[in-house]
């Protein structure tokens, strides 16, 4: 018994914290987008927190429940409704056996997780569950008609038949609105940029292109150059590295990134903002605000620190 | 006497919160990237905590890791494990790697699988005969993977073969082109988009994921390239790998 997609919406893949050390063989993380919201995801149905959940974008898809299920949607708000009525998101959620849960709307944000109490029976592929579409690595996207098949929850994990009877606030973890800046360190190649383009990155606004995808968010906007060519030998990118292609237009990696790039690291887009950036629509305005390492590595440490409180306040919730 | 690339200290570059990169140097250099494996091997024997990748480039190499594992004291968790890699290379060896190992790449050279082969030739004044042997004459180093996962970068491609890559890159290299990318040779271990110029074809599966390793080659491997004819070409991909 198990769960079949309907209608797969835009693009939905399995996602999970990631796969990782394999670097070497050219293997990427991949993961979620946003993984604050896969791990509160997680939390709220007692799985672990980087258990794999469904991840949608845009346009999320209507899955069948074959079978009772608990679960819980965080991320872009999506106008979910089970069997049509509105659904909440960043609660526990029960949806009964022959229930149909829609959730092809999402007005705000891009990325939302769905997480399934007791999580997904899928194949592990080098340690992780993570579809890396663009490496044809793990489960492909799904299709209409796919099967996803659910474990037994956790018994200790006693979730209240109904739901829980309370929401958390997505305020602190869900902040699509364009007009925030997005903070960024200097990348080792921002002192290359040409004068104009140093003043650019920092006090022009950039658009959040349609050609964005899971490895990279594209911007639009005011062409960026070098002050002189340099030539750079391949090393590694992370998560959040602003690129800076021949043709001017920056490229943030974002999840599905490929493990080395050769194009100069302009900046670093801080690591408490990248959900923020992957929540960004095409067509949304990116500004980008400086920040200095060492705050942005404060900042992610207290971050961390507080969703770790969290989630372990949401276990007690759950178990109590 | 010259320096020597061990007797250079590595900078450290932060890419952001959870990786550092450990930097030798800004060149392809066969004496670099010779210390980036060495250094890679023995940061995996130490074992970092916290470290949950690492991955060697040219002539630098990333540590992916878990900051708030570094997180005790006054500083800052990337000036603590940078420290702590200090340490480790205080006591690495320089660039001597134990035992690597040497792996053969039979190659159908021309035809349809190298279309770039007479083109390329003639452009670097050679025959298609004489490319093809200064090729598969070559001892070449995996610098590195990357691009795609298995994606070899090989070092040591003779200075006569360096070639520009193509203008208009190809949507589709077939899965086993050996092909030829500035001073660079490398294999497209899979159906990928590329732009450099095709030479042959290996029959050989450079990436399985349902194989272990995945990979048929490792950063810092040797590998010599060997030509072979239909025949053999067939018999090989035929045989279980």
């Amino acid at each position: 018994m198990s769960v079949i997609v309907n209608k797969p919406g835009l693009l939905t893949t399995i996602q999970d914290g990631g796969r990782r050390g394999h670097a070497a063989s050219g293997i990427g993380h991949s993961g979620a987008m946003d993984d604050v919201a896969l791990r509160l995801a997680n939390a709220l149905v007692g799985n672990p927190l980087d258990a794999p959940a469904l991840e949608f974008a845009l346009h999320g898809p209507v899955l069948q429940f074959e079978r009772a299920a608990t679960v819980a949607l965080c991320g872009a708000a999506v106008e979910a409704r089970i069997d049509g009525e509105t659904a909440a998101g960043w609660q526990s959620l029960h949806v009964d056996a022959g229930s149909m849960l829609d959730c092809s709307r999402i007005p705000r944000g891009t990325y939302a997780c769905l997480a399934f109490a007791g999580g997904l029976l899928t194949a592990r592929v080098l340690g992780s569950a993570s579809s890396d579409v663009n490496a044809g690595l793990g489960p492909r996207a799904l299709r209409s008609g796919s099967r996803i098949e659910l474990s037994a929850p956790d018994p200790r994990a006693a979730l209240p038949r109904r739901g829980l009877a309370w929401t958390l606030d997505p305020r602190p973890w869900f902040e699509p609105d364009p007009d925030r800046p997005i903070r960024l360190v200097r990348g080792s190649h921002f002192d290359a940029l040409d004068s104009t383009s140093r003043r650019a990155l920092f006090e022009q606004a950039f658009r959040v292109s349609p050609e964005s995808n899971r490895v990279g968010t594209r911007l639009d906007g005011p062409r960026l150059a070098l002050a002189t060519p340099l030539e750079l030998v391949s090393e590694a990118v992370a998560h959040g590295t602003l690129q800076l292609p021949p043709g001017g237009q920056p490229i943030a990696l974002m999840a599905e990134h490929p493990t080395t790039g050769g194009y100069p690291r302009i900046g670093q887009v801080a690591a408490v903002d990248l959900p923020r950036l992957a929540q960004r629509r095409p067509g949304d305005a990116v500004r980008f605000e400086e920040i200095s390492l060492d705050e942005a590595q404060t900042r992610y440490l207290q971050r961390e620190r507080e969703l770790a409180h969290l989630c372990e306040s949401i276990a007690t919730r759950l178990t109590r | 006497m010259p320096a020597r690339a061990t007797d250079v200290a590595p900078s450290f570059d932060p890419i952001g919160e959870t990786t550092l990169l450990v930097r030798f140097g800004s060149r392809i250099d066969a004496s670099l990237n010779a210390r980036v494996h060495a250094t890679v091997a023995a940061l995996r024997s130490a074992a970092l905590p916290g470290v949950d990748d690492i991955a060697p480039a040219y002539a630098s190499l990333a540590l992916h890791y878990q900051p708030a594992v570094w997180a005790d004291g006054g500083a800052l968790p990337w000036r603590n494990l940078a420290d702590a890699v200090g340490a480790v290379l205080a006591h690495a060896p320089g660039s001597e790697q134990a035992n690597p190992r040497t792996i053969v790449i039979p190659v159908r050279y021309g035809g349809e699988d190298g279309p770039d082969l007479e083109p390329l030739a003639s452009l670097l004044g050679l025959s298609p005969r004489h490319l093809v042997e200064r090729h598969a004459g070559g001892e070449y180093r995996v610098a590195m993977l990357g691009f795609a996962p298995g994606f070899p970068y090989l070092l040591g491609l003779d200075p006569a073969l360096h070639a520009p890559r193509l203008a208009n890159p190809r949507v589709r290299v077939p899965r086993g082109s050996v092909a030829i990318g500035g001073a660079q040779t490398g294999i497209y271990p899979s159906e990928l988009p590329g732009g450099w110029q095709l030479i042959g074809r290996t029959p050989l599966v450079l990436f399985d994921v349902a194989r272990e390793p995945a990979c048929l080659l490792a950063p810092g491997d040797t590998v010599r390239f060997q030509a072979i004819d239909d025949e053999a070409f067939g018999a090989l991909a035929r045989a279980p790998q």
